[in-house]
């Protein structure tokens, strides 16, 4: 166990230092890897837990798509690091009331494990040890949550679709490749086959 | 507990695993070194030329001649660059490619993390593999590894969705998603005839082209397309950093290899299971056919022209994400409905 000890200290130590140089650093893309470095330190927090299952799907959907497409746009913005400092008195308040309005919730999460005595039964119900952590998932999350389920899938397909529509846009008079067009045409149309004899040259018949 | 119990219930199995870790190490850094070796003279057969015939017997040293060539050169660093970044990308790139092998299972119980979930571990790995670009790219501050970079997000974005929905049929029908069990779920009466490439024939086209562009091979190279790029995001570099994003390349490779070989081939089992294949150990039916898909990786590069950006774009969100995405449910709806096809899969 004291080593299961020490890595949790390792993992949560490197968790809130890099989520602290993730507002402290200058330069954005370095604030964008140090997001990287504590959501892999968290998938190691979750491996630590036993959720072996939620940590490979935390690196895999966090890092490997969305922090890859949030470090694109960072990497393309030109971002003025004197402008940005210029106005930060100015939203300090706003800032301050999201944190607030975090620690409440992170409060109260924590509270209820006092509040309501049947909470942490729920929460920290063990799997059964013949069930991997994979299936114990997928038996709650299709069955006791399905309807939840279903609906952040309608959320997300929702959000894709808006997506989509507000970037398309078909412009007119602009040359496309039709690849189907192009793969079903016929040799006929494209080339011609012509018998040279030897000596005498195409003359004049291409 | 006294020191004796601490040494054999802690000390001994890390032992063991670093053991085990710098065995598999030295051997898979041999192996790669003779798949460059390889891969130079399958593409220099097909172009009519000799490749790599000087250092040592038939060229065979050829690859470790560039290794101290690499490594006995002054490392460049870019006045511009962001030093941190600039040194940490080719290092990201080469331990995750490497780190990857530590739960493939090259023959039954020869694996160093027999782990439940390797499938996704792989998964998250390759999916890691593209930060090792980005950062060298946008780190060089310079304008082709920029491109280069971008370019590579979004292509290596792009194939990860079919390779996910490829695999994913994969794992519905083995069951699991350990890969020894993966191998396992493959073995059946009529050998080769039972792995999953025959059933799965459409996934497994399209998890070899899928891992063509995953590793930016040719004809999907259009990360460091020569022609456009110069050496895309290795332009900024020389010498050791170099060398350590040209091993990540080529095991990042091998792993694509040994990980259609475990989904499609069968793994560590025999084409044919009666006794004279059985005989042979496990080890080296895994070895045929990783080389074998090798030799496809190869052959691809050596006779397909290179795609253009947006061909390469459409192939990846037009064709294959339909189609893999549809063959999920194929699968699943078959498996789920006609229960004498359950029964062949299990």
């Amino acid at each position: 166990m004291i080593v299961a000890a020490l890595f949790f200290y390792l993992f949560a130590f490197l968790c809130v230092a890099s989520a602290f140089m993730v507002i402290a650093s200058r330069n954005p893309v370095h604030s964008v890897l140090y997001l990287i470095l504590a959501f892999v330190n968290a998938s190691g927090l979750f491996m630590l837990m036993g959720a072996e299952f939620l940590a490979m799907i935390l690196i895999v959907v966090y890092v490997g798509a969305v922090a890859v497409l949030f470090l694109f746009v960072v990497m393309m913005l030109d971002v003025d690091f004197a402008e940005l400092k210029h106005g930060v008195l100015q939203y300090l308040p706003i800032g301050m009331l999201i944190g607030g309005i975090f620690l409440a919730e992170l409060l109260l999460v924590v509270g209820a494990w006092s509040i309501g005595p049947g909470i942490p039964h729920v929460i920290a119900s063990p799997i059964p040890a013949n069930v991997t952590n994979t299936e114990a998932i997928g038996l709650v999350l299709y069955t006791k949550y399905v309807y939840f389920f279903e609906a952040a899938g309608m959320i997300l397909l929702v959000a894709m679709i808006g997506a989509i529509v507000l970037t398309l846009h078909h412009r007119v008079r602009i040359k496309r490749q039709s690849i189907p067009e192009q793969v079903s045409r016929p040799p006929e149309m494209c080339i011609e086959i012509v018998k040279v004899r030897s000596g005498q040259g195409l003359g004049g018949s291409a | 507990m006294t020191l004796v119990e601490f040494f054999w219930s802690y000390l001994w199995p890390l032992i063991i695993i670093v053991a085990e870790s710098v065995f598999l190490l030295v051997v898979l850094l041999v192996g790669v070194a003779y798949i460059i070796y390889a891969d130079r003279k399958i593409w220099a057969a097909v172009q009519l030329r000799r490749g790599p015939n000087v250092v040592g017997p038939w060229g065979l040293f050829q690859s470790f001649a560039d290794l101290l060539k690499f490594c006995f050169k002054e490392p460049v660093i870019p006045a511009g660059a962001n030093k941190g970044i600039f040194l940490i990308g080719p290092l990201v790139a080469c331990v995750l490619a490497l780190s990857a092998w530590a739960v493939i299972p090259l023959n039954a119980k020869w694996v160093i993390a027999d782990i439940n979930v390797g499938v996704l571990y792989i998964f998250a790995i390759s999916s890691l593999m593209v930060y090792g670009i980005i950062m060298g790219g946008w780190a060089s501050n310079s304008k082709y590894p920029f491109l280069s970079a971008l370019r590579s997000a979004a292509q290596m974005v792009s194939y990860e969705v079919s390779i996910g929905f490829v695999i994913i049929t994969v794992l519905l029908c083995a069951g699991s998603l350990n890969l020894s069990k993966i191998v396992e779920a493959q073995n059946g009466p009529y050998g080769l005839l039972n792995w999953y490439w025959l059933p799965l024939f459409p996934m497994f086209v399209i998890f070899f082209i899928s891992a063509l562009a995953e590793t930016n091979r040719p004809p999907f190279d259009i990360v460091e397309a020569e022609s456009e790029l110069l050496a895309g995001f290795m332009v900024e570099y020389g010498s050791t950093p170099y060398i350590m994003y040209m091993l990540g390349e080529y095991t990042a490779i091998c792993t694509m290899c040994a990980m259609g070989t475990i989904f499609f081939m069968g793994g560590w089992l025999p084409p044919v299971p009666y006794a004279p294949f059985t005989w042979v150990p496990g080890i080296i039916w895994f070895l045929i056919k990783a080389l074998f898909l090798f030799f496809l990786f190869a052959m691809a590069k050596a006779i397909v022209p290179r795609y253009r950006y947006d061909q390469l774009m459409r192939l990846g969100w037009k064709v294959f994400l339909p189609i893999s995405l549809a063959m999920v449910v194929i699968v699943a709806g078959v498996l789920q409905y006609w229960p004498l096809a359950y029964a062949a899969m299990k």
